[in-house]
């Protein structure tokens, strides 16, 4: 037990985030048909491994002891994934795919996570952030950066609509609320002509400042994917909304969103708002929401209602209680794993589903707090405290 | 003693439906004393409590802190008037660390900005560090050994000690008013000893503090209380000091049962 004492070295998360990346590289850079399920089941026994002897536990011990610099080689990890993935225009969407669901989660994390508001409304918001950009982009000359902070502003106040009946109920009944409206949002884009009804509404390309994300970089008369201007963009987004989301957790609003989530009653005796943390943290988890949606719409040129139906909720929601219900970490690896693992399987054809439906069941079985369960808050984790 | 009211109940009652758990209560609380709260179960000891603390609006009566009315205050502004209390379950959170208890406790002295608490780190990080300070030392004139466990989770300390850190996050935003649920149940007589003497100590450091205790081991109450009150149904049976109550026959008889 004496090791335990030492801080522990870089070395066993250098090694797990590079594993990590490698392993997804090798994933979504291969197309043949039982080339990706061999990995996916080498991945799986690996995953098992080092869960089993430790070694998973010694890589959060030494990601947490270096929290700054693992932070850094993530997205270093991430930027050559996207190099090696330079023309896979399908791969790149996946992976950009990810990291928006990743975003919108890290917001409906802040509600359930920390503030314990269940909302199975995730994929309305981030509908709304896309159909705010859709109808912005195509019909007003406004800067797309401004189109896609609207997408969140519009997300934020459609769920003042719930605030309400929101404040007004606990626990299922509150969830219910959210799952009615989630059905209500997905029923009038069907019905609303002018947004284009059941068939949904072609989205202009975003373009930053003179910079036309739909038309592919060239580096060095190599021709990248216009995919590639995507994901820089959505990885800056990304991790702006991590380290807000953190920032959030470490602080005294994150203890007390955590201290309502836990025990309303004693949380409102020591003076706490619970209204209003609650609020808080409803408007800024749908803003998350709402801009990722916006980002999805004006990648994806085209938004129609089956994008954001109930089942996607559900999807939002899963990935949260699959990476670790409050930790903005575990949400990564779930989204990458609910998003890629049925599309990357594509050889097994209809059991597919089956078999990722098994996964899930059996990650929650073994792992009941996700694959990274939260850890108890360090408000500042570099130095020593 | 001073005769200074710092907590005044006049005409207070309570009812759930046809029960009437507070009936026309009268009951003064004087600065700087420590007050027993005694009564068989159900007597509205703590109904009392939620009642001063906002948690259930009264039917009737006026309930006045330091001469202000708070009888239809928010259980958010009566904190921030400075009052503070425990639980009789205990009401920690478990999930989270031991300081971040204490410091819900704590929260009309924190800062509460949106703004200020995302993008103003340094300065978090200033409060946070003196806080953490202050919460160890109070911490620690409890149990010594608590004061190096402020990162581990409340969950993972025993009964007494969760009691000690109840009482912390009650102290630590220097309330005026302190009320005790029954802090000893589910203790052994030793561990009940050892928080009696804390709830002494406690006195010693901070002598303006007033104290209501509901308790029901009748050495403790002897030991610790300048006055007692005895409620029964809702009512004050009887006021004085631990001698005068403990001789009162309508106690004996509130207590024991007719003979």
């Amino acid at each position: 037990m004496a090791a335990a004492m030492k801080p522990p070295g870089r070395i066993p998360a250098v090694l797990a985030i590079a594993a990590i990346g490698i392993f997804s590289a090798l994933l979504l850079l291969l197309h043949d048909r039982w080339g990706p399920v061999i990995v996916v089941g080498v991945g799986a026994i690996m995953l098992v491994a080092a869960l089993k002897t430790g070694a998973a536990a010694r890589a959060e011990r030494s990601f947490a002891a270096h929290e700054g610099a693992m932070n850094a080689m993530v997205v270093a990890v991430f930027l050559g994934v996207f190099v090696a993935l330079g023309r896979e225009n399908f791969s790149l969407l996946m992976l950009c795919t990810v990291l928006l669901y990743g975003i919108a989660c890290l917001g409906l994390n802040i509600q359930l996570g920390y503030c314990g508001v269940m909302n199975f409304a995730g994929a309305a918001f981030f509908g709304a952030g896309s159909y705010t950009a859709a109808v912005l982009a195509a019909n007003t000359a406004l800067p797309h950066l401004l189109i896609l902070a609207a997408g969140g502003i519009v997300a934020g106040v459609l769920g003042s609509v719930l605030l309400l009946p929101l404040l007004r109920t606990r626990g299922h009944y509150a969830a219910l609320i959210t799952v009615a409206f989630g059905v209500l949002f997905r029923s009038f884009l069907e019905v609303n002509d002018t947004l284009g009804g059941p068939q949904g509404l072609v989205v202009p390309g975003l373009n930053l400042f003179g910079w036309s994300f739909n038309d592919p970089i060239t580096v060095g008369g190599f021709k990248l994917s216009f995919y590639f201007n995507y994901a820089l963009l959505i990885l800056l987004l990304a991790s702006i909304a991590f380290v807000m989301a953190r920032r959030l957790e470490r602080s005294w609003i994150g203890m007390n969103l955590d201290a309502v989530r836990i025990d309303e009653v004693a949380a409102s005796t020591f003076g706490l708002n619970v209204p209003y943390l609650k609020i808080m943290a409803f408007v800024i988890g749908n803003v998350f929401a709402g801009v990722a949606g916006a980002v999805f719409a004006m990648m994806t040129g085209f938004v129609s209602p089956n994008d954001f139906d109930f089942s996607t909720s559900l999807v939002l929601i899963a990935i949260i209680v699959l990476g670790g219900i409050g930790n903005p970490w575990g949400i990564l690896p779930a989204a990458a794993l609910v998003i890629i693992l049925p599309e990357k399987l594509q050889a097994i054809q209809e059991y597919r589903f089956l078999l990722y439906s098994l996964a899930v069941v059996a990650i929650l079985l073994f792992r009941p707090d996700g694959l990274f369960p939260r850890r108890l808050r360090r408000y500042f984790p570099d130095r020593a405290s | 003693m001073s005769g200074d009211v710092v907590l005044g109940c006049s005409g207070l009652t309570m009812q759930f439906r046809g029960l009437t758990a507070l009936d026309n209560l009268e009951l003064d609380v004087r600065r700087g004393e420590i007050l027993g709260l005694l009564g068989p179960n159900g007597s509205g000891k703590t109904t009392f409590f939620n009642v001063v603390t906002g948690i259930y609006r009264p039917s009737a009566g006026e309930i006045r802190f330091e001469s202000r009315d708070i009888t239809h205050s928010s259980p958010q502004a009566i904190y921030r008037a400075g009052i503070a209390r425990t639980f009789q379950r205990s009401r920690l959170c478990l999930p989270l660390t031991i300081f971040d208890n204490i410091m819900i406790g704590n929260h009309r002295r924190l800062e509460q900005g949106l703004w200020f608490n995302l993008f103003r780190r340094g300065k978090l990080r200033q409060q946070f560090e003196s806080c953490r300070d202050e919460a160890r030392e109070l911490l620690m004139t409890f149990n010594k050994a608590l004061g190096s466990q402020l990162a581990s989770a409340a969950g993972s300390v025993n009964m007494i000690d969760r009691r000690r850190i109840e009482v912390c996050r009650a102290l630590i935003g220097r309330p005026k008013l302190l009320l005790l649920d029954e802090p000893s149940a589910g203790m052994t007589h030793e561990e009940t000893n050892e928080l009696m003497d804390d709830i002494l100590a406690i006195r010693q450091r901070i002598p303006d503090l007033t104290i209501v205790i509901i308790e029901h081991g009748m050495t403790v109450i002897e030991r610790i209380t300048d006055r007692c009150i005895v409620l029964n149904y809702g009512r004050k049976l009887c006021d004085g000091t631990y001698a005068e109550i403990a001789r009162n026959p309508e106690v004996q008889q509130a207590y024991l049962g007719k003979s």
